[in-house]
């Protein structure tokens, strides 16, 4: 076929999902959050729960997913997505919420908030994007940053007696009785697109049973932060991330 | 008309349930009430006490520091609120535990033996009704109908059984008071 | 006919609540307001009227979840004492900024810090003036009885909605703990999802079809969007201020002093006026009801009228401030702190020496 014949509307095997608006995002080179974004958007329009989602942002590099996602979106403050999010699914029964959050923002000052709003098994989605690192404000150690890992305010390393030590908070969320599943996952392959988008398909699907949180983290690359190229990066996170955050599901009830 | 009281005693004794069933005795008189607590630190362990008044207008300080009548149910209260009566007001107290007597002689001094009244009735729990019944009896802001109709009011369903009983102490409490010092 | 009872000033704002169709109540305990969620707490009203009631992790959670309810379109509230409201102004702000509607009680507590749980009105300041960052203001309502703050309950959800602003209700531990005799409102059903839309068009109701999702957000980097955004809000202060201002006037215009004062203070100081005006001194009380709108206009008509001002405060002097801004710099100022309230006749001694 000739180029012209291929791109005929009729032509078309694969496109942009509906659910994410004609844009182009301001996401780095690289960057885990486009990804994402499309994944879920993917996954409303599949499950044509497009009139009947509300998402809550965070406050990171993906304060502006509103611009991105063609739905009903809410900014929240720093870390209280969760909060944001229950009184609107508390109000809305009928709606399915989710947040989406990254590793400064909920496992940091929101640390309270994603615990008790699990615990309480509030029936919405949550997406966690851990990439070890504060990109928006440049590049500063996160709670998930792992040990010995250069940032902007841990220049020699991350140090356990000054810093502390990386936050399993995935770990700490499968626990809680409120959630009915919880799983870690990446996007650094085609294979584990397709199983990030498996999870987050389930994880929406949890909202029509009402069974509790449901909770997907995705691990997730920062090429700018971590000052890598966006395939050193994902070798850098396939190395050295991956041990201390495990992929698999955690919880699956 | 209006009565500003202050019913003062120890926690437990009840102090705050009698002043509300006295302010809704009040609403049905059709007055218009207040009922304040002291609700500070001194909540916890040691004294109680409230402040009603009973108005027949729009009641403007609910904070006072003077009292047509002033209620002490033990020696603390009788110390520190005697001369917080007005001159000419009354003051009502329980000789329990008392070994400091009131000693003003502008003011009507009534007394009332509820806690022995309570105990010989085998109830101690209707000590506060006794009271109440001692003070409508001297000085007749209300009447016992209103006081039935307040606890009809007051008091959830389960508890109306016990109505009788209360309105039993109430009017031993009426029966019971003494004059002590009447101007 | 309407239904009267007696109850405390904390447990009739739960009770207006349900009474006035909320949506949901989002709180956490603290003295000396807890009684309103307790209440909320033992009258169910999920099995009644489907509102909801939360008892949230913080006041950080409470105030996220009332911006998340409201986003969504629903009449939501909150309440606490003042080491409570302090953690709330973060999310006043962004609800101020995003302008979304919402009622906050705030029973207030003597401060600073922790302070005590006695009755104070140092929050004044906080209230008023904004309280979080950046350039707002909210609806302060100052209920002094209990009648009021029932009453006040539905005024503040239809202010909070007609202007798309938080609301506040700004109460001493007075009103808050005292009982007195009130005539409750009838029942108002919840709005129904027809009425919200017809309410706040704003709302995320999940998109329709044909429309661009919608979205709520206090996050404006383009500075000239950021300026215009406060341009607008700003325009919103000033018809509220032409055309909110509430207050009464208790035989202020024969008096020679005025008393300015609001909440349960106004209330000692109308038996200040008695007392003085028993004694020959002719004096009367300016409540404000609204504090934010400020009765200025009223208080430059007094001042015409070449009356001498006090104002009288349970704090260290902040309602004084714009009662100076009012009439000028010649206004006196009588206040405890601490959780002391004054009597009376304390009060009256400051006023004969204004004679």
């Amino acid at each position: 076929m000739e180029t012209n014949e291929i791109i005929k509307p009729e032509n078309l095997v694969v496109g942009r999902t509906s659910v994410l608006k004609e844009c182009p995002m301001h996401y780095c080179p690289g960057c885990t959050h486009g990804v994402v974004h499309k994944l879920i958007a993917e996954v409303v329009e599949e499950l044509g729960i497009q009139d009947a989602t509300i998402g809550v942002c965070p406050v990171g590099c993906s304060v502006f997913m509103y611009n991105y996602m063609d739905v009903d979106m809410v900014e929240a403050a720093h870390g209280r997505a969760p909060a944001v999010a229950t009184a609107i699914s508390r109000l809305n029964p009928d709606k399915y919420v989710f947040t989406y959050q990254g590793d400064g923002d909920m496992a940091s000052i929101g640390c309270a908030e994603i615990m008790h709003a699990c615990n309480r098994g509030e029936n919405i989605v949550v997406v966690f994007i851990n990439n070890a690192i504060y990109g928006m404000t440049g590049g500063q150690m996160a709670p998930t940053t792992l040990l010995g890992q250069i940032t902007a305010t841990t220049p020699y390393g991350r140090e356990p007696k000054l810093h502390g030590y990386p936050l399993q908070i995935t770990e700490l969320i499968a626990q809680l009785p409120g959630t009915c599943y919880v799983t870690r996952q990446s996007a650094d392959t085609p294979a584990a697109i397709r199983k990030t988008k498996a999870a987050l398909k389930k994880a929406f699907q949890n909202t029509r049973r009402g069974a509790g949180t449901s909770y997907v983290e995705v691990v997730g690359t920062c090429a700018s932060g971590w000052k890598l190229s966006p395939e050193e990066a994902n070798n850098w996170m396939r190395t050295n991330m991956f041990d201390k955050y495990p992929l698999g599901d955690l919880k699956d009830i | 008309m209006t009565e500003e009281i202050l019913i003062a005693g120890f926690g437990g004794q009840g102090v705050l349930s009698m002043g509300k069933i006295l302010a809704y005795a009040g609403i049905m008189k059709d007055k218009e009430v207040s009922w304040m607590p002291s609700y500070g630190p001194e909540m916890r362990g040691g004294t109680a006490n409230v402040t009603v008044i009973l108005s027949d207008e729009k009641i403007s300080s609910p904070i006072l520091n003077k009292f047509d009548t002033v209620i002490v149910l033990n020696q603390q209260s009788m110390d520190k609120f005697e001369s917080s009566v007005k001159s000419g007001g009354c003051l009502l107290y329980d000789p329990n535990g008392i070994t400091i007597f009131p000693t003003r002689r502008d003011i009507n001094i009534y007394r009332i033996e509820a806690t022995r009244l309570a105990a010989e009735s085998g109830n101690p729990k209707v000590f506060n009704m006794i009271v109440l019944g001692a003070y409508v009896k001297a000085k007749q802001v209300v009447d016992s109908e209103n006081v039935q109709l307040a606890l009809e009011k007051s008091l959830p369903e389960r508890y109306h059984k016990l109505i009788p009983l209360n309105m039993q102490a109430f009017s031993n409490g009426m029966e019971y008071l003494e004059g002590e010092f009447v101007l | 006919m309407a239904e009267i009872a007696l109850m405390k000033g904390n447990e009739v704002v739960a009770e207006a609540a349900i009474r006035y169709g909320c949506d949901g109540y989002f709180g956490y305990p603290i003295t000396p307001q807890s009684e309103i969620m307790e209440t909320l707490m033992l009258r169910k009203p999920w099995e009644e009227t489907g509102m909801v009631v939360l008892q949230a992790e913080s006041e950080l959670a409470s105030i996220n979840m009332v911006y998340g309810g409201a986003s969504s379109g629903k009449r939501v509230m909150t309440s606490s004492s003042s080491p409570g409201i302090s953690l709330m102004q973060e999310g006043l702000t962004y609800m101020a900024a995003a302008e979304l509607p919402c009622l906050v009680v705030n029973v207030m507590r003597g401060g600073p810090g922790l302070g005590t749980i006695g009755p104070s009105q140092g929050d004044y300041f906080q209230a008023v003036k904004g309280g979080g960052h950046g350039d707002y203001n909210m609806i302060v309502l100052a209920p002094a009885s209990v009648q009021e703050m029932n009453d006040f309950v539905g005024l503040g959800f239809d202010l909070a909605f007609k202007y798309r602003t938080p609301v506040m209700m700004l109460v001493d531990g007075i009103v808050g703990q005292m009982m007195e005799k009130v005539t409750l409102g009838d029942f108002k059903p919840r709005w129904t999802n027809e009425q919200i839309e017809q309410n706040a068009p704003w709302a995320l109701r999940g998109k329709k079809s044909g429309e661009p999702a919608k979205y709520i957000t206090s996050c404006f980097l383009d500075l000239s969007q950021l300026e215009g955004v406060n341009e607008r809000l700003q325009a919103k202060y000033k018809v509220m201020k032409e055309q909110e201002v509430r207050f009464v006037n208790n035989s202020c215009d024969d008096a020679d002093i005025v008393i300015v004062a609001y909440g349960s203070v106004a209330r000692i100081c109308r038996k200040v006026a008695q007392l003085a005006r028993e004694e020959g001194i002719k004096v009367g009380v300016l409540r404000p009801i609204t504090l934010f709108p400020f009765p200025t206009v009223e208080l430059q008509r007094l001042a015409a009228m070449g009356k001498k001002f006090i104002s009288v405060e349970l704090s260290a002097g902040q309602m004084v401030e714009d009662v100076r801004l009012a009439v000028g710099n010649d206004v006196q100022f009588y206040g405890r702190t601490g959780g002391i309230v004054p009597t009376p006749e304390e009060i009256l001694e400051q006023i004969k020496k204004m004679v």
